[in-house]
């Protein structure tokens, strides 16, 4: 039997405001941001908090909708499950996602996150602005400005992981911060 | 063709073109998946107006919210504002943000740095 206390517990004491696993769809997006909407607004949050975090969860929850590869679960099945969770510890917003990529898809995203999180935020203004006006747009639309933006926008690093599941998947986990503005 | 609408969402702005006194809106949220598709019939209604532009444009961008997606596609209107301008019609984009909203006053300075236009940055009220 599922020990729904545990995965209680475990919400509880990593002060989960909501949580998501399956398939990510463009009504289920629509949905979230309603939901946390309501909440922070519920939670009495300052606008500059309000909208930073909805930014961020935009951009967040879009990179796993286009992202998301058909990788296999390791069993043979196709999976676009994902994982998608926020939290709130000491008036920080933690938005976490995980989600399958595919072994040979590591090394160029992991370049990628690296490559962002090594620019102060000066030069993420100048490498956002670079890749908005000479980046070729993706046909899944990001044109890879996502990870640029959610980096300038929270002045955090990107904090990341990748599980091994087998010897063609692996889990991919990304962490993104968002501190309140007014205790920055 | 006289004026363009489209009526906004939860995910999408509404837009107003009055080809009749040059003056475009967009307001709103822009947070589509695909924004590619929704921008697509704008950058097309634009590129007919080029053609026939008035002597003065005037562009008012009002946004609450827009992903990296909409920031390619709204960089794709400023273009062929940047043509329009060239073109012998005066374009002026009035970029608008909520009073404290540092992130959007900063992503308007990002476009006009980029695009040949004359911008006004306008503070409105939360």
């Amino acid at each position: 039997m599922i020990d729904a206390y545990n995965i209680y517990d475990n919400m509880d004491r990593n002060n989960i405001l909501l949580s998501f696993k399956g398939d990510i769809t463009s009504e289920l997006l629509t949905s979230i941001l309603q939901i946390m909407e309501n909440k922070m607004d519920n939670m009495q949050e300052e606008p500059k908090t309000k909208k930073k975090v909805y930014n961020v969860l935009v951009e967040c929850l879009q990179n796993l909708y286009h992202h998301m590869d058909d990788a296999t679960d390791g069993k043979g099945d196709k999976n676009r499950s994902a994982i998608f969770m926020i939290s709130k510890n000491n008036g920080s917003y933690n938005i976490i996602t995980g989600n399958y990529i595919l072994n040979e898809n590591i090394h160029g995203l992991k370049s990628r996150l690296d490559e962002v999180n090594a620019l102060s935020k000066d030069q993420l203004k100048d490498y956002y602005k670079s890749v908005l006006n000479n980046g070729e747009m993706s046909l899944k639309g990001g044109g890879g400005l996502g990870m640029i933006d959610i980096a300038r926008k929270t002045g955090e690093k990107l904090d990341y992981n990748f599980l091994e599941i087998d010897n063609k998947v692996s889990f991919f986990t990304l962490i993104i911060k968002v501190t309140q503005p007014q205790l920055i | 063709m006289e004026k363009y609408a489209i009526e906004g969402t939860p995910k999408t702005p509404t837009i107003s073109f009055d080809i009749q006194s040059g003056v475009l809106e967009i307001k709103g949220r822009s947070i589509p998946e695909n924004s590619i598709e929704f921008y697509k019939p704008l950058v097309d209604a634009l590129d007919k107006y080029s053609s026939t532009s008035k002597p003065a444009t005037t562009v008012n961008i009002q946004l609450e919210y827009f992903n990296t997606s909409s920031s390619k596609c709204i960089l794709d209107v400023f273009k062929k504002l940047e043509a329009i301008h060239k073109g012998g019609s005066a374009v002026t984009i009035n970029w608008h943000y909520e009073e404290d909203d540092e992130d959007m006053l900063e992503a308007g300075e990002d476009y006009q740095a980029i695009i040949n236009v004359p911008f006004k940055m306008v503070q409105v009220a939360e």
